[in-house]
């Protein structure tokens, strides 16, 4: 026997099932032709309208006369607008420094590094002072009120705050759905199950139109926190579902094991289960929370002024032809960027927790 | 290993270290345990055996309250386990418990596994439990896989660190509830050499067993059980050679073949 015949056979190299893989057969042949026509002519013009015949500078209005392709002079005129909605022009330099602490804070949070109990406490500490900076009103600074609030300060005040804040929620009702007595467990259910049944919209008008007609002036919250409780708790519902999921994942064993060891109840879950059940369901977490950062632009329609809706306002500027394609695109980048992003990470995350079992 | 460290870290009264008195318990209508009396003197080694649905497991599962009996009394180092939160973490301190699938900690590594209780519960500092760990790690001979997770290792090693998972939280009994069902036959040994070796220090154990050499060698009473009763308990010369129940002779006739 040579040594041929006992070695594994050796896969083709990479160019070659490529070429095979497209022009293999007469049908791969035609199958390749008609996608690359596809993709061609889907390609051609948007590149055309979106680089070749679009006008970057000069940012003003009469640099998009007779321009066929896109617009992003406006875009480049009004980022500030957009990213910062109507915060007056001469304190924005706060709403951008904002964007920045959250930003790098949330950059530094993703790695597993800085994951220690101080990472906690810095960001309790962070989210009020993100706050404070945003509403001014101390050493000299001019108070804003949260309606002139807008733009990506908002959308990330209230995707950090509301997905921060639902997570240890969702896991205490998650946890509080199998308890053993009763009056918890029929109250997480009831939690749950309406708040699931209700659309987010129909929670966001509750929280900004009902409340206000329920309780006395001196107990209602700001309408910017009554959206960012309602956004919290519904993110809260579904993630408990997630989590709970996860949790009848685990083995009996695991409980048994850690009972044996003399660990008590909290200890248990914090240590051996949930560790154990939340790195089960990393994926549908993930898609779960991108949904809920996504949530957080329908705030407009009880009039905050998120991204969206200050992109929108832009757009209402008579002296410009409303380049709207253009300005949800940027818009669209943005999510884009915070949901791709976090997506990556919730993989990589993944692949570490898979790499330890 | 010396005596003083695999001994408890309380000293309690001299009573016996198990005591079970006409204990019951029921899954809905099936009558696992009928009216069980067992007492366990300090450093005696018990090896259970009995046909499998015999009550054996529950019997272990209850001393240590992973089950809890519905009537009778189950006493630990002279307390009784009751629903007070306090009992029932002294007697899960007293006993340290093995189970027939490892139930290591999956996401932690091996020595994260031995750790996490002692710390937690405030038996030890970190740096303490550490080094306890390690001498346990060392002790059951996996001290240089202390840093890679359980499902790096055989069955063999993981039930290994099962046993210094548990001896970690300074036990003055060990329970051991088929400790060897799930390995391959190759790893059978190292684990019962380990338990040999705990058993010459003087830890009261009690095991659930089908290897009756690890019993004649090790127990000073071998109990046989059927239908959730004490069928006979005896020395294992006596048990092996001069069965009385006829239940007992038919259950050792089968495993000799």
């Amino acid at each position: 026997m040579t040594d041929a015949a006992v070695l594994p056979p050796r896969p083709a190299a990479r160019s070659t099932r490529l070429v095979r893989g497209l022009f293999g057969s007469p049908l791969n042949v035609l199958l390749t032709l008609l996608v690359a026509w596809a993709v061609w002519s889907l390609a051609a013009p948007l590149l055309r309208w979106a680089v070749f015949d679009a006008v970057v500078l000069p940012a003003n209005p009469a640099a998009c006369r007779d321009v066929s392709g896109a617009c992003w002079s406006f875009v480049a005129a009004k980022s500030g607008q957009i990213l910062f909605g109507i915060y007056p022009i001469e304190e924005r330099w706060r709403p951008m420094l904002v964007c920045a602490v959250l930003l790098a804070l949330l950059g530094w949070s993703l790695r597993p590094a800085a994951w220690r109990p101080s990472l906690a406490i810095v960001w309790v500490v962070a989210l009020p002072g993100v706050l404070m900076l945003m509403f001014g009103g101390f050493g000299g600074l001019s108070f804003v009120a949260t309606t002139m609030w807008g733009g990506l300060p908002v959308t990330l005040i209230l995707t950090v705050t509301a997905i921060g804040g639902a997570f240890p929620l969702a896991m205490l009702l998650a946890l509080g759905r199998r308890s053993w007595l009763p009056a918890i467990r029929t109250l997480c259910v009831l939690f749950i199950e309406l708040t699931r049944a209700l659309p987010l919209l129909s929670i966001l008008f509750i929280a900004s139109i009902m409340l206000p007609l329920l309780l006395p002036e001196a107990l209602l919250p700001d309408k910017f926190f009554r959206a960012l409780i309602a956004l919290l708790l519904f993110a809260a519902a579904y993630l408990a579902e997630v989590i709970r999921g996860g949790l009848q994942a685990m083995p009996r064993g695991q409980y048994e094991a850690a009972e044996a060891l003399g660990l008590g109840y909290w200890r248990t879950q914090r240590h051996v289960i949930l560790p154990q059940a939340i790195a089960i369901v990393i994926p549908s977490l993930t898609s779960t929370i991108i949904v809920m950062i996504k949530n957080t632009s329908l705030v407009m329609v009880v009039g905050l002024f998120d991204l969206i809706s200050s992109g929108r306002a832009a757009l209402a500027d008579p002296e410009w032809s409303s380049p709207a394609l253009e300005t949800y695109a940027f818009i669209a980048a943005i999510y884009f960027a915070l949901c791709f992003g976090f997506g990556r990470f919730a993989q990589a995350l993944e692949s570490r927790s898979k790499d330890s079992s | 290993m010396t005596q003083s460290a695999t001994g408890p870290a309380t000293t309690e009264a001299s009573g016996p270290a198990v005591e079970l008195r006409a204990v019951h318990k029921w899954y809905g209508g099936f009558h696992a345990l009928r009216g069980v009396d067992l007492t366990v003197a300090r450093g005696e080694r018990i090896v259970i055996c009995g046909p499998s649905g015999s009550g054996k497991s529950t019997l272990i599962r209850c001393i240590n309250q992973l089950e809890r009996h519905q009537a009778g009394a189950v006493t630990v180092n002279g307390r009784e386990a009751t629903a007070d939160p306090k009992a029932l973490q002294a007697i899960r301190r007293a006993a340290g418990m093995v189970f027939q699938s490892f139930n290591l900690f999956p996401h932690l590594t091996v020595l994260q596994n031995c750790t996490l209780a002692p710390v937690q519960t405030g038996l030890a500092t970190r740096a303490e439990a550490d080094a306890l760990a390690m001498s346990y790690l060392e002790r059951v001979r996996i001290a240089e896989q202390a840093l890679k997770h359980p499902a790096q290792l055989s069955g063999g090693q993981q039930q290994r660190v099962a046993i210094a998972r548990a001896l970690c939280m300074r036990p003055s009994i060990m329970l051991f509830d088929e400790p060897t069902s799930a390995l391959d036959p190759e790893m059978v040994k190292e684990v019962l050499d380990t338990m040999i070796a705990l058993a010459s220090d003087g830890m009261t154990m009690l095991a659930v067993t089908h290897e009756m050499g690890f019993a004649r060698r090790v127990a000073d009473r071998v109990i046989f059980m059927d239908e959730g009763q004490i069928v006979e308990s005896a020395p294992p010369g006596e048990f092996f050679e001069h069965p009385r129940h006829a239940r007992t002779q038919a259950f050792l006739g089968q495993l000799l073949h």
